[in-house]
């Protein structure tokens, strides 16, 4: 606080005084030097460091996009399609707004999924970040669950019959779960009630959860300082000045660093949204142009692409002891076992950079595997989907559930002293 | 099975009316529809008036829309295209009702505003041009991509009646079925020759490929300059970036 008084020294004109003025009342200097002129981050971020500051730009995007569709929208089964149409149409640059939001959600899981990868590549999750990681895993839980409600909201037949499926995985559960479907849909089948009640979490509830573990991931991470490439800590070299060496300030280095990352991925994003908002049918699906009818089943229901990896894991299971209930407790375990990934990591080094051959033969095969699945979980349920599923769910399990083993056994490089650029 | 198509399929059973939105396995046309084309939009906006709005509407779109996009004056659009008693911003809507339509079909003729983006305008090409003589059915045809369609054929005095030719195949099990192996020109000949029926067909589907996103051009022209707009915004930022950290050793 001393900086800031005498940043305020008599004569030195009005902005400073009110500065000083509302610092006397509020942290608005502290917090702005502990999180942005004073937060020390890694000098040697490279690509994958891009993509925080890029998803947080979408969850903004997102919301103000979301926030001009409500005005139009209107949550009931017989004016939902029609008012998607309305702002697609009559609304002025409505169709600009509805496909940010839409490429919006897709392009939200492909930034989330690289950063999660980049956790992946450089140990981020290890000791002392497991609560950084934590809240993170628990974004893309929300994040997921914010996608679902929002899906029926257009009302299309891919709407109706893509959450009649996913509800129903509910009622595999023995003894609770018809009550459970019942209770969740609030009526018999998917309704103008589910629709209702799907609006409300989807624009209030999931949003305010979003915002809130947003922030606590900011919070965790600024207290224990950002990892890096190397996978080395920074706090460990410091200055006269009691500075990390390897540090430079998150303002203005990595501001403008991220804008320029940022306006690499809106050259991207623009095309999509200009020039292939359905994206071949993966982004916005053909079917879903079709208002929902209960009656009228489409010849394939597949989930949007972002789920489709766990939707193959829940075809892969077979049934057996006369339920299904297999295959939905494999898609929830599946998610979540990402919350153990830093338990399960036993290497003494952190970063891909300085592991063995075989962390980094597994996470490649992980990778290309998850890209597999989410590929069978678009296709119809017919060979060779299937094998490749099964095959695709046993290694995504191994991938974890071997971990502890294959992590410590690995011939590992000695870490450098100093981050290497 | 695995469990969640058995949970699809015990859904869809589970309503006894189930139908399902396959398309025989018709091989589909290519439409090759040039929306960018004016004239093959105003062609087909006339079309459309002619031989499809007396049972199918568009509801979402406005003839108001359709004269600013197609370049019609009021006067072209009131002396060609709308019904008497209707004003410029209303809806393109049919003068038959649905409760008209499943008296007189059976089955209410659906609303087209969608329907180049919901099944693609290669299924619409084909479908406009895959009716053939059935004789036993109630409108005296079928129909190759959607068999057992409650649709007349409406355009037959242009396309003539095609004739199916059914093809006998045995299966491994040496059961024996019939299956439509193509349609062929039958008795009636229409007005128009065929290369004539086929450009009418696709000026009316790229029509109705306007009309499933009318702003769809819009938005590409704009997109154009968006995209080279944030291409420089790039090149400023990478300099900016450059220049922060030249410093960083």
């Amino acid at each position: 606080m001393a900086e800031t008084k005498a940043d305020a020294a008599p004569g030195e004109g009005r902005a400073a005084r009110l500065g000083a003025w509302i610092d006397a009342r509020f942290p608005a200097s502290s917090m702005w030097q502990e999180h942005m002129s004073g937060y020390m981050a890694p000098k040697n971020f490279n690509f994958w460091y891009y993509f925080g500051s890029i998803a947080l730009f979408v969850l903004a995007l997102q919301i103000v996009t979301g926030i001009f569709l409500t005005m139009s929208y209107k949550p009931s089964a017989t004016e939902a399609f029609g008012s998607v149409e309305y702002i697609m149409r009559d609304v002025e640059w409505g169709w600009l707004i509805r496909y940010l939001h839409s490429t919006g959600a897709s392009a939200f899981f492909i930034v989330i999924y690289l950063h999660m990868f980049r956790a992946l590549l450089y140990g981020s999750h290890r000791n002392p970040r497991e609560l950084v990681w934590i809240f993170g895993v628990l974004i893309y839980l929300a994040l997921m669950a914010e996608a679902f409600f929002g899906y029926l909201l257009p009302w299309g037949n891919m709407s109706y019959w893509g959450a009649q499926v996913i509800v129903s995985l509910f009622g595999t559960f023995p003894l609770i779960g018809d009550s459970l479907v019942e209770w969740i849909r609030g009526d018999y089948f998917i309704s103008d009630i589910t629709l209702n009640r799907f609006f409300a979490l989807h624009v209030v509830a999931l949003p305010l959860v979003l915002i809130f573990l947003v922030v606590a991931h900011l919070l965790a991470l600024h207290e224990v300082g950002s990892n890096n490439p190397d996978g080395i800590e920074i706090k460990k070299n410091k200055g006269p000045d009691g500075r990390p060496l390897d540090g430079v300030a998150m303002h203005p280095y990595y501001t403008v660093k991220d804008i320029y990352g940022l306006s690499v991925f809106l050259v991207l994003f623009a095309g999509a949204v200009f020039f292939a908002p359905e994206m071949g049918g993966l982004f916005l699906e053909a079917p879903n142009f079709e208002p929902a009818n209960p009656l009228l089943t489409p010849e394939h229901i597949a989930p949007v692409w972002y789920f489709t990896p766990y939707y193959a894991i829940l075809r892969a299971v077979p049934a057996f002891l006369n339920t299904q209930v297999w295959g939905v407790l494999a898609l929830f375990a599946a998610v979540l076992l990402l919350f153990f990934i830093p338990w399960l990591d036993r290497s003494p080094v952190r970063s891909i950079r300085y592991r063995g051959p075989i962390y980094k033969t597994a996470l490649m095969i992980f990778a290309a595997n998850f890209i597999m699945l989410g590929y069978c979980g678009l296709k119809p349920a017919v060979p060779p989907f299937t094998k490749m599923s099964v095959v695709g769910t046993i290694i995504y399990f191994a991938f974890f559930l071997l971990m502890p083993w294959y992590s410590r056994i690995d011939k590992v490089k000695p870490e450098p002293a100093r981050v290497t650029q | 099975m695995s469990p969640a198509s058995r949970f699809a399929a015990a859904l869809a059973l589970s309503f006894a009316a189930a139908a399902s939105a396959s398309t025989a396995g018709w091989p589909l046309q290519e439409a090759g529809t040039d929306v960018g084309n004016l004239a093959s939009l105003q062609r087909g906006g006339r079309n459309f008036v002619n031989y499809c709005l007396g049972c199918h509407s568009l509801k979402y779109m406005r003839y108001s829309q359709l004269a600013e996009d197609l370049a019609l004056t009021e006067d072209d659009l009131r002396t060609n295209l709308m019904f008497t008693g209707t004003r410029v911003y209303d809806p393109m809507v049919s003068a038959m009702s649905a409760e008209q339509g499943r008296q007189w079909f059976g089955n209410a003729p659906p609303d087209l505003s969608l329907i180049a983006r919901s099944r693609g305008p290669d299924y619409v090409f084909t479908f406009l041009r895959s009716f053939y003589e059935d004789p036993p059915r109630p409108t005296g045809v079928d129909n190759a991509v959607l068999p057992g369609t409650a649709m007349p054929h409406v355009l037959a005095p242009l396309q003539g009646l095609q004739r199916p030719r059914f093809e006998t195949t045995t299966g491994a099990d040496g059961h024996e079925s019939q299956h439509l192996a193509a349609l062929e020109p039958g008795s009636l000949a229409g007005d128009l020759p065929a290369a004539a029926f086929d450009s009418f067909v696709r000026d009316t589907v790229a029509f109705l490929e306007y009309v499933s996103e009318p702003h769809k051009a819009r938005r590409q022209a704009l997109g154009v300059w968006v995209v080279l707009f944030l291409l420089m915004f790039a090149a400023f930022a990478w300099f900016l970036y450059k220049e922060y950290w030249k410093d960083v050793k």
